[in-house]
């Protein structure tokens, strides 16, 4: 269990003359689940494009299971990780299934109807993101809420060890905010999956992960476990304002809101 | 049966049904089983003149429905974003150098509709890798400052040229079918048969862009190679098309958002029904072009224009 299955070595970013990430490193072990905090503009989301090999114009390294990222080819490496997209509100008129189907690309040939494998894998990914029922539904009639379920189904049936998420559950009512870390939970800790997960909540990042990476002007600000990043000052450090730590009734760790003076 | 496929049968029919009806239609109508002069007239201009007709409808609609997947907008076609104009460029500037060279298959006049409408393709792709979050408005004003700036260029060509030349440019630049025959229709069926192809066999692909191009790339899809591809091909067949005929717009506008409205986004269904859509709408637009009562023909792109002026704006006005 202890296989980096993410290596990330030096890694800095420029954009338009802008440092956007500054000589980043971590590892993330297979099966892990690991979630990249920090303030507005820290970097997290080209962190993730980064990885997801979105961005390709940065320095230093990033391996996946071992081997350089920019050596995969594109479909090679989508049989390794899923990307699931920040939620912009963008809709287009293809039902959900159509959509979640469209998971299945790199195992496709250009003229090659779904295979049995396709099928199954498309039929578990709508059971487990609970979308068995509006799988005819157009993509552009559903809430937000069930747009991202979708997104995340359409990440599932891809079928890769590496989940990557770009804040999976901000702008969602409570309820799909649950139904969305309890997923994510079931395919980190049930199905072995690695998930590396921008989260804009601190108190979902400390439930949901094994590690945490926060970020802060580009460079990392802490990496450690959730018990060791409430500890001390280190919040307040990275998002230069003051936090609550409440005791929780649910978890060991306390609960955390922002308040009080600095 | 399923819903699009029924859809793309109903569109195969009137496609096969416009081109073997419309050709009856003219200033005089000539039935099928008609013999002498009449069959002459029918089989030396009016067939080949509604196949021309369909396949530069098919060829326009195919090149609208890659634009407005790739800039996942109705709006942005070949023909607002400047690569129409930027093929009459290049045809302006081959009349007025006479210059002549050749490959194989494609004549030398289409080639150098070719590298212009090219050139155009590179300039609305340069700028929008130019800004990331390039909004589409931007892009449509880009493309209409591009159409400016081509089509002053071509006046300016056409000021230096003589009479001759200058009255075979104006007669490209109206959009007319009129001058269709049996060597055009061969010099535009490897257009679409390259084109054509091409975004047949992309529908995966096609889907996977228009839902986002990071989406896309993140599924496997090589984002960069593919993109030149449908650019490459779109410039093809649009070059084909203004290279015979002229400039002839709206049908790739009009014809994919018609077409999605009837079978959906996807586009292992949308690409076909395109193709037969845009081929009989342009058939039918030219047969009236040709077979008004006053007897004078006009060019099928003021029909076109016609019906597309107001459509475009009931599109803007209907986006949310």
């Amino acid at each position: 269990m202890n296989r980096a299955i993410i290596q990330i070595e030096n890694l800095s970013l420029s954009l338009a003359g802008n440092d956007i990430l500054h000589a980043v490193s971590f590892a993330v072990t297979a099966g892990e689940y690991c979630s990249v905090i920090g303030p507005n503009g820290a970097g997290k989301t080209t962190l993730i494009k980064c990885i997801a090999g979105i961005h390709q114009k940065w320095n230093g390294t990033i391996r996946i299971n071992g081997k350089p990222v920019h050596q995969y080819k594109s479909r090679e490496l989508a049989t390794l990780q899923s990307y699931v997209p920040q939620a912009e509100g963008r809709t287009f008129p293809l039902s959900v299934e159509e959509f979640v189907a469209m998971g299945r690309y790199p195992y496709q040939s250009a003229f090659s109807p779904l295979s049995a494998d396709d099928h199954r894998a498309i039929d578990a990914a709508l059971e487990q993101a609970g979308l068995v029922n509006l799988r005819a539904r157009s993509m552009d009639t559903l809430s937000g809420g069930e747009r991202q379920m979708a997104f995340i189904a359409a990440a599932l049936a891809q079928e890769t060890q590496i989940l990557l998420l770009d804040e999976p559950s901000t702008f969602l009512d409570y309820r799909h905010q649950a139904n969305v870390a309890a997923l994510l939970n079931r395919a980190c800790r049930e199905q072995g999956k690695t998930v590396v997960a921008v989260h804009h909540d601190i108190n979902t990042a400390l439930s949901a992960s094994h590690r945490i990476l926060a970020l802060k002007n580009g460079a990392t600000a802490f990496l450690g476990t959730p018990e060791e990043i409430v500890q001390g000052r280190t919040l307040e450090e990275i998002y230069e304002t003051a936090f609550v730590r409440s005791p929780s009734p649910e978890r060991a760790l306390p609960l955390i809101y922002a308040g009080g003076a600095l | 049966m399923k819903k699009p496929l029924c859809v793309l049968l109903i569109l195969l029919l009137l496609a096969v049904a416009s081109l073997l009806l419309l050709p009856m239609a003219g200033m005089k109508f000539i039935p099928l089983w008609s013999e002498g002069k009449e069959l002459d007239i029918l089989l030396l201009f009016r067939f080949p003149r509604v196949f021309c007709a369909f396949i530069a409808g098919a060829m326009l609609s195919l090149s609208g429905l890659a634009f407005q997947t790739l800039f996942r907008n109705a709006l942005a076609t070949p023909f607002t974003l400047g690569v129409s104009s930027g093929a009459t460029l290049g045809i302006a500037l081959f009349i007025r150098l006479g210059l002549v060279f050749s490959l194989p298959g494609f004549s030398s006049l289409s080639i150098a509709a070719f590298c212009g409408s090219l050139l155009a393709v590179g300039l609305v792709y340069g700028l929008t890798r130019l800004k990331s979050c390039f909004s589409i408005t931007t892009l449509l004003l880009a493309g209409i400052a591009v159409n400016f700036f081509f089509s002053s260029l071509v006046l300016l060509i056409q000021d230096f040229s003589d009479p001759a030349e200058s009255f075979r440019m104006v007669k490209w630049m109206m959009g007319s079918l009129a001058s269709a025959d049996y060597p055009r229709l061969f010099n535009l069926l490897p257009f679409l048969a390259v084109g054509g192809t091409v975004m047949l066999l992309l529908h995966r692909e096609m889907n996977l862009l228009m839902v986002g191009e990071d989406l896309a790339l993140t599924r496997g899809v090589p984002t960069g190679r593919i993109k030149k591809l449908l650019f490459f091909s779109t410039s093809l067949m649009v070059a084909g098309v203004v290279a015979n005929f002229g400039p002839i717009g709206f049908v790739g506008m009009m014809s994919p958002h018609i077409c999605r409205l009837l079978i959906g986004a996807d586009h292992r269904w949308l690409t076909p029904a395109a193709l037969l859509f845009g081929g009989a709408f342009l058939a039918v637009c030219d047969t009236f072009a040709h077979s008004l009562p006053s007897g004078a023909e006009i060019p099928v792109g003021i029909i076109t224009a016609l019906l597309g002026g107001p459509f475009f704006i009931w599109l803007l006005l209907s986006r949310r």
